[in-house]
């Protein structure tokens, strides 16, 4: 299997897929899951309800607070598919109860605004 | 990761809620980063204790958490968001101060020793070399990996909160033995080699580096500078460690050029209407050279300068601070530059610092211009 489980969970949703690692804490606003720096590729977009597929988490440790306070304001993405874990995310992901995978080989053909279902209990995406 | 019969019951929520919760962060991470076993730490330092940082729901978990978490190691906590001392000078709303005091509060209540300040390791004795700490602020995670001799990973807020409150991490990263050595060298080709060039090399070395990095081209460097470096890294990327030696590896160079495109991306301007400095905040060290170079000068626009209430105090004593307040700069304790509530794009349109990651999160989050030089050039063009 080439997905790992990290948070477990079941979720059907809609891909957005990041090109650039996120900072959760300099670039994502908190209260309204929206992408504030103009120079990452989701700049504007709302990552709320959404699938999100990124590398990875970069910067601030604080980050995991950003992913719990999504969460806490209801506009945390469903769940979070990434091609490298790291700390932050995986914390924050753990605490705010979102599922959380990384999968290798699934990666790319995440696409954006594709229909999926992440099993991530048994290790699948349909 | 394999857990102990204790550590599954606590997993499994029979020593209490609170239990339950930091072996829950705990075995994400470890299943995360494929740790075989949890290790214990002997200090843990607290990220996510700035009001604007953490927000509402922060403030609402910490004060659930305080009623029963207690802490477990020493720990020691990052800078909130503003100076109690001097708080009423800047026009802060009463629901900010208000918050704040209740992390304050909820933090104390664990145990944590309130220091608020994102240099723990220039305000307390260090622990021998080799000890696993868990420090949740990345230039001070990479300042112990790389110069103070300790070991953690890149923790976040909640891994090391898990480890204050269990004692305990995932053995993993840059925790286990051998696991140091960088596959990828920076070589820093840059003649001017001032504590923004230095802020600038980590910036663009943090990009590219896994979890640690050799620095080539670099004997030694001075405290500002080296604090810079650490802090350039932490901002842009996930690296924990950097090695000061020669190439080795995968080699890149960072040469006038890369140095350009990096600060073309932080500095947006070419002015500034106040000069912050201090993140990562300012060491005893740094305010004595500072009142050096501020002797006998003026600032000729408002300077805030932001160092840990501890090297305040000491400075006070030394007559630093009086040089420098002589000069009109504002000290400013227990707070930082880094998501500040005190500077407030409505007031300010933009900022000059020597703090690339001042530069990041001044931009993204207060929202206001940067422009960035080295402190000489900072207290050359300013003071009169």
């Amino acid at each position: 299997m080439t997905i790992k489980i990290i948070v477990k969970g079941k979720v059907e949703g809609e891909v957005m897929v990041s090109k650039n690692p996120i900072n959760f804490l300099g670039e994502v606003d908190k209260k309204t899951g929206k992408v504030l720096d103009e120079r990452h590729d989701l700049f504007g977009k709302s990552i709320g309800g959404k699938i999100l597929v990124f590398p990875f988490g970069v910067g601030s440790s604080v980050g995991a607070y950003t992913i719990y306070s999504l969460k806490a304001n209801s506009c945390a993405p469903k769940a979070m598919i990434c091609k490298k874990p790291d700390i932050t995310v995986a914390s924050g992901c753990a605490l705010a109860n979102i599922p959380l995978v990384i999968a290798q080989k699934e990666y790319d053909s995440l696409v954006d605004g594709k229909k999926i279902f992440l099993d991530a209990e048994s290790g699948q995406i349909l | 990761m394999e857990l102990t019969k204790t550590e599954e019951e606590a997993l499994d929520g029979k020593h209490g809620k609170t239990l339950q919760i930091a072996y829950r962060i705990l075995s994400a991470i470890g299943k995360a980063t494929d740790a075989e076993k949890l290790v214990p730490i002997s200090w843990a330092h607290l990220s996510g204790v700035n009001y604007n940082t953490i927000g509402d729901a922060g403030e609402e978990f910490l004060s659930e958490l305080s009623e029963h978490a207690r802490f477990k190691v020493r720990t020691t906590v990052n800078p909130m968001g503003f100076d109690l001392d001097t708080v009423s000078k800047y026009g802060l709303e009463d629901k900010f101060i208000k918050k704040q005091q209740s992390i304050q509060n909820s933090y104390e209540r664990m145990g944590a020793l309130p220091s608020f300040s994102c240099i723990p390791y220039e305000i307390f004795n260090l622990p021998d070399k080799g000890t696993h700490v868990a420090f949740g602020e990345s230039n001070a995670a990479i300042y112990a990996n790389s110069v103070a001799n300790l070991i953690t990973n890149r923790e976040s807020a909640f891994s090391a909160l898990a480890s204050a409150i269990t004692g305990k991490s995932p053995y993993s990263d840059l925790r286990k033995d051998g696991s140091q050595d960088p596959s990828l060298t920076i070589h820093m080709k840059v003649n001017e080699k001032d504590e923004l060039a230095f802020g600038l090399l980590g910036y663009f070395a943090g990009k590219v580096a896994d979890t640690s990095v050799t620095i080539s081209g670099v004997k030694e460097v001075d405290m500002r500078s080296c604090k810079s470096l650490c802090a350039g890294l932490g901002t842009s990327g996930t690296c924990g460690k950097f090695i000061f030696g020669e190439k080795e590896g995968e080699t890149i160079d960072f040469d006038k050029k890369e140095m350009q495109e990096t600060k073309d991306e932080l500095n947006t301007t070419d002015k500034g209407d106040i000069i912050t400095l201090g993140s990562p905040q300012l060491g005893l060290k740094e305010l004595s050279d500072l009142s050096n170079m501020l002797k006998g000068r003026k600032f000729t626009k408002r300077c805030m300068i932001f160092c840990p209430r501890a090297a305040q105090e000491q400075a006070r004593k030394l007559g630093y601070t009086n040089e420098i307040q002589h000069a009109g700069g504002e000290i400013l304790s227990d707070c930082c530059i880094c998501l500040t509530p005190l500077i407030d794009k409505k007031n300010v349109d933009d900022v000059i610092t020597n703090s690339v990651k001042g530069a990041y999160y001044l931009k993204n989050t207060n929202q206001v211009d940067v422009n960035l030089k080295p402190l000489k050039s900072i207290v050359e063009e300013n003071t009169k």
